[in-house]
């Protein structure tokens, strides 16, 4: 039974008016209608998503055992060459039609959020119409049927990202954080479009019904056009990846991320938590089938740097202040799960399990990530602050808040029966088969994990009672909303409804059965009762222990705390190396070298013109004299040649 | 026709005039000065002109005529010359040449 | 009278009927309405152009009229248009109405500067219609000698230093291409016979190469100097420095393509034997060019300083482009021309707007404007994002085709070459975000600035016809897109390879 489903245009498209609407004629009407547009444009694109999902996954269902890729909407948007073509589509397959649930979700969530959150803020509009360009050009990236096509919403979420981290534009250090926020992922993008570039001229085609299909002729080009003992289509797809790890923040272009944190906590819940930051992960999903078939190198360098990432940004984020530093340093981390297990990941329905259950982690940490950040947004609107020192205590004052981000912590750190549990227990049966190096690695980081995100939780709520300003208290009811209803997904999105997350998603449409690895599950679970109860020894009372065993740990401490000084490396190669090194000579030499060449040759003219303009006297005497002892010479000169 | 004056004899006296008018035309520094020696410049060449058509083809006219013609382009010549060099001195109450320089830089 | 000397015509009437106005005011009126004129029937030209193609007309160039004027050299008026040179004009007329109401607050001596102001965009169009290599070199030089004046008269800083050094070197470079231009014309006929200028009958000439190699790199750069070609690109950032807003906007919009416009048709397109054999050595200049007037520009303080250097870089991947002789680059090297014609406008008529607020181009002098002038400074920020190439504005689709087109080539050189320059949009954004944050973020540095105005109503229409076209051409680019690469199919047979 096949279905007509071109409405989903609309999905997108609305947000796209109600940019525009806001964004030329936000600012000259009341706040409130901005908000309103745009809340009831994510709301109708969420409901409209909701159906999608509804209509795809039980009405139309499997055809032949396996999910069907339906091309909802095409058009043709630029042709490079008669081959090459860049289409606008629809493209529905399930990890698509996941990606616009969650999108959907969170970014209403968010929006019905602000409304409190951001409450008599001059920016009102303007913030609404960047939720609704990001939300816009992230429904885009999803449903993208063209890797160029989702290119051009990937540059479009950097810059909705750029916009929103930027927003409190007159505080310096947010400009700072937006700026390098854009920058360093259009470095990476630069591979992404190089890799893209490779990947048309290898291929011909930009389609991804083309480069994924598993029997197509592209997975053969694997073996052939070798550069450097690594195949074409392994740089290309490294090159991809490297855009990838920078969207999603994968170590070495981790940076930007914690700094993004200067924007709005809505913003952060949104974009840098819950979808904006997966846009990596989720590409990498796209193009499972090449990495895996035609390019293992390039998937176990996914593998590498996921696994990798995951235990540097949990080692780090133990010692971070900020709550919402700790938690985007949390969010590097679980992004690393999910490349990891796409790396660790085969093809097939039980082999593609890392698959399945990087998109599963994907869901559910959407969740309770933007849950924490919501949280931890209600806490900083209540206290003002964004560092845990100045928290404590505080589950008298605000118990909503409390229950939900609890809720979100257990999720995180992995406890059954809540969500975290579920995908994270899956990712690790899925290097478990794969690869046992990397399987300790991230047991070690599921630990960190509970470890660092109790002591936070412990800290804020718990612990010493600070003495307040003002007294802190419950935020109204479009803040805490969104943290019930996200807190009631964190619990469900794990086992109860949904735990044959398999008989949607796989690595090759064929649904399957999802078990749970007790022996793999139980280590994990004690791994992170381990965490929680050291978290709880150190932080639950107040304790000296902490700060001594920092004292104690010296230097490893105040490297970890400094993020391993990476930031001072970038700003270093930056600003001492490229701008000193090469900006200003390449600006010096154009005005003094190659500008100095053309006026040294306009004053060389000068010069010339200067010393012979003394013969122009003026004087009609001299120019008499030459001419007639010129007449007289020539006429001796002709007399004497004449005459011989 | 003048007896023991030929041909040769007028040349040397139109030569003679023609280096005096441009020893003063280069060395004059007063324009009617220097006026002058082009009239005598001019005039030598009138005296060529006669000279010439007069000895060697004394049938034809055109020598006389193209004297005559120089005659009356001096003539107006002269009157646009004098005009300027007095409009000068109205000015600049100065006709020496060097010192009328205001048009240079 | 034709469709296409109309063209020229409406400016010199609009010319003819300032000379009789007495004010100021009369004067922008009647230029705003020749313009409007102008713009309607550069509109006009494109829809009749697609019409025809529509009709089945394949001929090489359509409206083609051809009148003699000077028989002994066989000289013609001969005038005709493709889809290259369509768009050319549609951007010319869009800028050039863009460019009337940038000027709309020029009082002193309003009535010259309109004069040569349309004088110069009677030039540009002249040159777009010619395929007579002669009349074609007649307009350039029309539109050339206007801007001495301009900037001389009208501009500001070191204004007199500028326009001489300005003029001095387009004419430097002229003189070369006169040169090219007539070895064009005299080996026109190898079999001896009448010699002709007309660009279609030269297309099916093969020069002798060893003359290609002479005249090849002569029109080369004589037209790469006018398009920023490295090292011939000097004049540009002092020339816009002192430029007033609107000879700016229409000198780096329109008159800087004129310089691509004749590097793709004539020395390209009417030597490919010597285009190839030289390719490498442009191609070195150009990718060059590219990075390092990016990087030139991320020091530079005085607003109309960047940009002139991201001209620079901007225009050295049009020349790029054009030397990958395939038709995805050259594509890509007209949709350049038109996009940054649009994306550099708009920044000027921006910078002298906050020029003419401010009394300051110095970004360190500025900050948080974004708080006095929502419109300009969001405007500003929109001008940014175009340039440095975000998806939705029309840089991205010219660049990105330009990037394609250069990928089909598999060697080496041609890829090292290709990343190079891919990777200037990476500093692009370096320099591009540089500035924008600093002049429009942060705090408010100087007090009297609170009090400044927004964009008035004039300064609006400029900014959203700019707007206006480089969104529609960067959502919609098909349309364009296609009508250029039909033309450029019969340039491109003259090549061995691709």
């Amino acid at each position: 039974m096949t279905m007509d489903f071109q409405y989903t245009i609309l999905i997108p498209i609305l947000l796209f008016f109600s940019f525009v609407y806001n964004i030329l004629w936000g600012r000259t009407r009341s706040p409130k209608i901005a908000g309103l547009i745009s809340t009831t444009t994510i709301l109708i694109a969420a409901v409209l998503s909701y159906y999608t999902a509804y209509q795809y996954f039980f009405n139309v269902g499997l055809v032949n055992g396996s999910y069907e890729k339906i091309i909802a909407f095409k058009m043709v948007w630029l042709h490079f060459s008669d081959t090459l073509v860049v289409d606008m589509g629809i493209l529905l397959d399930p990890i698509s039609i996941m990606m616009l649930v969650v999108v959907t979700t969170i970014s209403s969530m968010v929006h019905i959020y602000s409304f409190g959150y951001m409450h008599g803020d001059d920016g009102f509009a303007r913030f609404y119409a960047f939720l609704s360009l990001f939300s816009f050009s992230m429904l885009g990236l999803v449903v993208s049927s063209n890797i160029f096509q989702m290119y051009i919403f990937w540059e479009l979420v950097g810059v909705s990202s750029f916009l929103l981290i930027g927003y409190y534009y007159q505080k310096p250090s947010a400009v700072a954080a937006a700026k390098k926020a854009f920058i360093v992922t259009r470095f990476a993008d630069l591979g992404f479009l190089v890799g893209i570039l490779l990947i048309s001229y290898v291929t011909g085609s930009l389609d991804f019904a083309v480069l994924t299909d598993p029997n197509g002729p592209v997975m053969l080009q694997g073996a052939s056009l070798g550069f450097m003992g690594l195949s074409v289509m392994t740089w290309a797809l490294i090159l991809i990846f490297i855009g990838g790890a920078g969207k999603s923040a994968m170590f070495p272009f981790h940076i930007w991320l914690p700094d993004a944190m200067e924007g709005p906590t809505p913003v952060s819940a949104l974009i840098h938590a819950a979808t904006m930051v997966v846009a990596g992960v989720y590409l990498v999903a796209r193009l499972f089938p090449l990495f895996h078939i035609a390019a293992p190198n390039a998937q176990y360098v996914v593998l590498a740097v996921g696994g990798f990432t995951s235990l540097f940004a949990a080692v780090i984020a133990i010692t971070q202040i900020d709550i919402k530093r700790v938690l985007a340093f949390s969010t590097l981390s679980q992004l690393g799960y999910m490349m990891a297990a796409l790396g660790a990941s085969g093809y097939g329905a039980e082999e593609g399990i890392g698959y399945t259950a990087s998109m599963w982690h994907l869901f559910t940490h959407a969740m309770f990530k933007a849950l924490l950040f919501l949280g931890a947004g209600s806490i900083i609107h209540a206290v003002h602050s964004n560092n845990m020192t100045d928290m404590g205590g505080l589950r008298k004052y605000m118990p909503i808040t409390h229950i939900t981000f609890l809720i979100g912590t257990l999720a995180i750190a992995g406890i059954p029966p809540f969500a975290g549990f579920f995908s994270k227990d899956e990712i690790l049966v899925a290097l478990h088969q794969s690869s046992h190096f990397w399987y300790w690695v991230e047991v070690i980081t599921a630990g960190l994990t509970a470890f660092y995100m109790f002591r936070l939780y412990f800290n804020v709520f718990w612990g010493e009672n600070r003495h307040y300003h003002h007294k802190p208290h419950e935020s109204s009811l479009s803040m805490t909303f969104p943290l019930m209803f996200l807190a009631f997904m964190a619990i469900v999105s794990g086992g109860f409804f949904m735990f044959d997350f398999g008989a949607f998603i796989s690595s090759n449409l064929v649904p399957y059965d999802i078990h749970i690895h007790w022996d793999i599950a139980g280590l994990s679970i004690f791994v992170a009762l381990i965490g929680i109860s050291l978290a709880a020894m150190l932080y639950l009372k107040p304790s000296g222990i902490s700060t001594k065993m920092a004292t104690a740990l010296g230097p490893v401490y105040k490297a970890t705390y400094n993020k391993f000084y990476f930031d001072e490396i970038y700003l270093f190669v930056t600003h001492k190396i490229i701008f000193n090194l090469i900006a200003r000579p390449s600006a010096w030499f154009d005005r003094h070298v190659v500008d100095g060449f053309m006026n040294m040759l306009a004053w060389i003219t000068n010069f010339v013109s200067g010393s012979i303009k003394g013969l122009q006297s003026g004087q009609l005497q001299h120019y008499a004299m030459s001419f007639v002892s010129g007449a007289v010479a020539l006429a001796l000169f002709f007399l004497y040649f004449m005459t011989r | 026709m003048i007896d023991g004056i030929g041909l040769q004899e007028i040349l040397i006296v139109s030569t003679i005039m023609f280096f005096l008018g441009i020893y003063g035309f280069f060395t004059r520094k007063n324009l009617i000065t220097i006026l002058m020696s082009i009239e005598l410049i001019l005039n030598s060449v009138n005296i060529n002109f006669v000279a010439f058509n007069k000895y060697l083809y004394p049938n034809l006219m055109q020598g006389h005529f193209f004297s005559l013609f120089v005659i009356a382009i001096a003539a107006a010549e002269a009157a646009v010359a004098i005009a300027i060099i007095i409009d000068l001195f109205r000015n600049i109450k100065t006709i020496d040449v060097e010192k009328v320089s205001s048009m240079k830089n | 009278m034709d469709i296409l000397s109309l063209l020229i015509v409406v400016p010199v009437l609009t010319i003819l009927a300032i000379a009789f106005t007495k004010n100021y005011k009369q004067v922008r009126v009647i230029a705003a309405i020749g313009t409007g004129i102008q713009l309607f029937q550069s509109f006009n030209l494109v829809w009749q152009y697609l019409q025809e193609r529509a009709a089945g007309n394949t001929a090489i160039m359509v409206f083609t009229k051809s009148y003699i004027w000077f028989e002994k050299f066989n000289i013609k008026y001969d005038i005709g248009v493709d889809g290259i040179s369509v768009a050319l004009i549609a951007l010319t007329g869009i800028i050039v109405t863009a460019g009337v109401y940038a000027s709309w607050g020029v009082k002193e001596q309003a009535k010259e500067f309109f004069i040569w102001l349309l004088l110069l965009a009677t030039g540009v169009f002249g040159f777009f219609i010619a395929i007579d290599l002669f009349t074609m070199f007649v307009f350039y030089e029309i539109a050339v000698i206007p801007m001495y004046l301009l900037i001389g008269v009208w501009g500001s800083g070191k204004k007199e230093y500028s326009a001489m050094k300005l003029t001095l070197m387009l004419m430097g470079a002229s003189a070369i291409l006169l040169v090219a231009i007539i070895g064009l014309y005299i080996y026109s006929n190898p079999q001896g016979g009448p010699l002709t200028w007309n660009i279609l009958e030269l297309a099916n000439v093969t020069m002798p190469i060893e003359m290609q190699r002479i005249f090849f790199p002569m029109a080369f750069v004589g037209f790469g100097a006018l398009g920023a070609l490295f090292p011939f690109h000097t004049w540009s950032p002092d020339g816009h420095a002192s430029a007033p807003t609107a000879v700016s906007m229409l000198h780096a919009g329109v008159l800087m393509k004129l310089g691509g416009y004749g590097a793709l048709r004539i020395a390209v397109g009417l030597m490919p034997e010597a285009a190839q054999e030289q390719a490498w050595f442009f191609m070195i200049l150009t990718a060059f060019g590219a990075v390092y007037g990016a990087f030139g520009a991320i020091m530079q303080t005085d607003l109309k300083y960047i940009n002139a250097y991201s001209s620079v870089s901007h225009l050295a991947m049009i020349l790029f482009a054009i030397l990958m002789f395939n038709a995805t680059a050259m594509n890509g090297a007209v949709l350049q021309m038109i996009s940054h014609g649009f994306i550099t406008a708009l920044f000027f008529s921006l910078i002298g707007m906050i020029y003419g607020r401010t009394h300051t181009r110095d970004i360190y002098k500025m900050g948080g404007l974004m708080k006095v002038m929502p419109i300009l400074a969001g405007t500003y920020m929109v001008a940014s994002f175009a340039s440095l190439g975000l998806p939705g504005f029309s840089a991205f689709v010219a660049e990105m085709t330009i990037f394609v087109g250069a990928f089909q080539h598999p060697d080496l050189f041609h890829r090292v070459a290709t990343i190079l320059v891919a990777s200037s949009i990476v500093v692009t954004a370096v320099y591009i975000l540089r500035a924008a944050g600093i002049l429009l973020m942060g705090p408010i540095k100087n007090d009297e600035f609170k009090s400044l105005g927004d964009a008035l109503w004039y300064e609006k229409v400029t900014l959203i016809v700019l707007i206006g076209s480089i969104t529609v051409m960067g959502m919609a680019p098909l349309w364009l897109s296609d009508m250029i690469m039909k033309s450029l199919t019969p340039m491109l047979q003259g090549f061995v390879t691709l």
